[in-house]
């Protein structure tokens, strides 16, 4: 008697082949090369044996992000009971927070999310794998673990749904699939969602789950009295910044509201650790995204040590805001590690790397401070750089090449009059 | 006798599908994105262009011999104007409403790539009748995607056709509304149209692989 996974393993393999050259065979060795190492391997050419191919890779953001996610469905239920009962005194972490009632709501709320991200999602992979007749793509193994971390907690699961559909379909397969598509899927969702739907994706209500109906109760006369739920951007953008209770350790830790994953910063940061060490994410993106944002926050923080914006302006409460303090809030440090350093859509060259990822967090918080209707900018940042990752490429590949023909001209290999050879050989390499 | 030959048909019918103006020329793209928010200025845009660029073939046609070429721009651009500025009067006069929310893009059918397209690719070189299809055969091909794309836009944007609400009512929750659905906010902003347009294209020429350019 053999161990049962070695039979389902056979099994499999025994499907696999009976449907080879048939429509469905891709949804099978989809299967069975996510579950087991395929046992195939190259006949002919030379090739290189190395332990991570794209499921790998994509598995170690997923695990990059399981910490991240287990904290989220604990938060989930923590805002909630909060929201009703008051944050409590003397809060203890064992006590207050990881507690099975948390985690139930968790369960309960957060679970679903992902559930419908990835069962959608793959859903629309398999068909179009099928239609087109080439092998499932693993690319949507990280959107589906993205997704229900950057939505608010209340997003109705058919929304959800439909925002998949459209980000699959609109942000990757009308492009060719994965690693051909121009704009980051999870956040193509997210932005969809933004705009399609509104009133479920800011205000100060979505935050924190059940907060939407204990609003409607009140306004219909209950006399529930709970806490609103607002983000800490959220008391910034209305200059309120006083009435926040939430210290800057809470949001280090992450005990405050916002998107379901976005808030804990620390495990975000030790998640960020883990991929830079791993190989699989780009430093050079997150080290020059952060500086960005430092440098933007600290130029608003001068603007107001000027003079030049007065307590009464809007943007007062955001700008004053200390410059490091951005970090720690709102989707910016998720942004940064898990969405920025995407491999596809981010810029490749090493230099680009550098001015993507400092324009991400730059715009991000000026995104963010002059926005009236939504204080929070990190998507549309990385979005925006998204598109502009080949040209910054473009123009980095095209400044490597005038200083090599410069290095060239200088050297003693061509001699500097004769022009004419000078010529033919930037002819030939431009 | 029949009333069209079969070549007469074929200018009608072609440009409503297999060489439509807007899916395969790929022209007259800025209003399909402006004005397909609602269902209704669609449609009155797609009769104005039937209108302008039926009647303007004609005009071409009939002055084909007698335009100097070197200023047949000139020419065709007052043929043009006059035919729009009628339009735009019978729109303020008897639908202000309606000629407000298409606003400036009514003047603009004058700069619709499509009708000055077919005034140099075909009624300068065809006789009135011929030229008169052709016109309404291509003003019909932009306004059956005109009319597909407000739908849509309409109908999961605003929940409503004509402005009639067909969903339910967004405030009381009846209808469709009761379940939790809500109107798509994306589908009234212009991209929106943008990405019916691509779609229509898309299922378009999946189905006919014939159309698809070659790179």
């Amino acid at each position: 008697m053999s161990d049962k996974r070695l039979t389902f393993k056979k099994r499999l393999h025994i499907i696999k082949h009976h449907y080879r050259g048939k429509k469905m065979a891709p949804a099978f060795n989809a299967l069975h090369t996510f579950l087991f190492t395929p046992d195939e391997t190259t006949h002919n050419g030379s090739h290189v044996r190395a332990a991570d191919d794209l499921k790998r890779t994509m598995n170690t953001v997923i695990m990059a992000l399981v910490p991240v996610l287990l904290f989220s469905m604990f938060n989930a239920g923590y805002q909630h009971y909060s929201a009703i009962n008051g944050f409590p005194q003397d809060f203890s972490v064992m006590e207050h927070f990881l507690t099975w009632d948390n985690f139930w709501i968790g369960i309960v709320k957060v679970l679903p999310l992902v559930v419908v991200s990835y069962g959608i999602g793959l859903l629309v992979e398999f068909i179009f794998a099928v239609i087109k007749g080439h092998e499932v793509e693993e690319g949507y193994l990280v959107t589906g673990m993205l997704v229900p971390l950057i939505v608010p907690i209340d997003t109705p699961l058919w929304m959800l749904a439909v925002a998949v559909v459209f980000g699959v379909v609109i942000g990757k397969e009308v492009f060719g699939g994965t690693g051909m598509n121009i704009l980051n899927p999870a956040l193509t969702i997210r932005a969809f969602l933004f705009f399609a739907y509104p009133t479920w994706m800011s205000g100060d209500k979505v935050w924190v789950h059940g907060a939407v109906e204990r609003a409607q109760e009140i306004a219909d006369g209950a006399n529930v009295d709970a806490i609103s739920g607002e983000t800490v951007l959220g008391f910034l953008a209305q200059n309120k910044g006083a009435e926040m209770s939430y210290s800057m350790w809470d949001a280090f830790w992450g005990f405050i509201p916002g998107s379901v994953g976005e808030t804990p910063t620390f495990l975000i940061l030790l998640g960020g650790l883990f991929l830079i060490f791993s190989k699989i994410a780009s430093w050079r993106i997150m080290v020059s995204a952060v500086l960005g944002s430092l440098v933007m926050g600290l130029f608003f923080n001068q603007v107001v040590e000027w003079g030049w914006i007065g307590e009464s302006s809007s943007f007062y409460g955001l700008m004053s805001f200390d410059f490091w303090k951005h970090l720690l809030v709102g989707g910016l440090a998720f942004g940064i590690v898990y969405m920025a350093t995407d491999p596809v859509t981010g810029a490749q060259t090493n230099r680009g790397k550098w001015i993507y990822g400092f324009l991400i967090g730059f715009m991000s918080v000026m995104i963010r401070v002059f926005n009236p209707a939504y204080p929070e900018g990190v998507f549309l940042a990385i979005l925006l750089m998204n598109v502009f990752a080949p040209t910054i490429d473009h123009y980095v590949i095209r400044g490597n090449v005038k200083r090599r023909m410069k290095r060239l001209k200088n050297a003693t290999l061509l001699p500097k009059d004769s022009d004419q050879e000078a010529k033919e050989l930037k002819a030939e390499t431009v | 006798m029949a009333l069209l030959s079969k070549k007469d048909t074929s200018l009608i019918l072609d440009p409503l599908a297999d060489n439509n103006p807007i899916t395969i020329q790929v022209l007259g793209i800025c209003s399909a994105l402006a004005i397909t928010a609602e269902l209704k200025a669609s449609l009155v845009m797609a009769l104005a262009v039937v209108f302008v660029l039926g009647l303007g073939n004609v005009v071409i046609s009939l002055m084909r011999n007698i335009i100097p070429s070197k200023i047949r721009i000139i020419v065709q651009l007052i043929v043009v104007a006059a035919l729009v500025i009628i339009v735009d009067q019978v729109l303020k006069a008897y639908q202000y409403e309606l000629s407000k929310t298409l606003a400036v893009f009514v003047g603009l059918i004058i700069t619709n790539c499509i009708i000055m397209g077919r005034f140099e690719a075909f009624a300068l070189a065809n006789g009135p009748w011929r030229s008169f299809l052709d016109g309404i055969g291509n003003a019909l091909g932009y306004g059956v995607i005109l009319i597909i794309v407000g739908f849509f836009r309409e109908l999961l944007g605003s929940g409503t056709l004509f402005g009639i609400p067909v969903l339910g009512d967004p405030i009381a929750k009846t209808g469709l509304y009761a379940t939790g659905y809500e109107n798509n906010g994306f589908m009234i902003i212009p991209p929106a149209a943008l990405i019916v347009v691509g779609i229509i294209i898309w299922v378009q020429r999946s189905r006919n692989p014939a159309l698809v350019e070659e790179n």
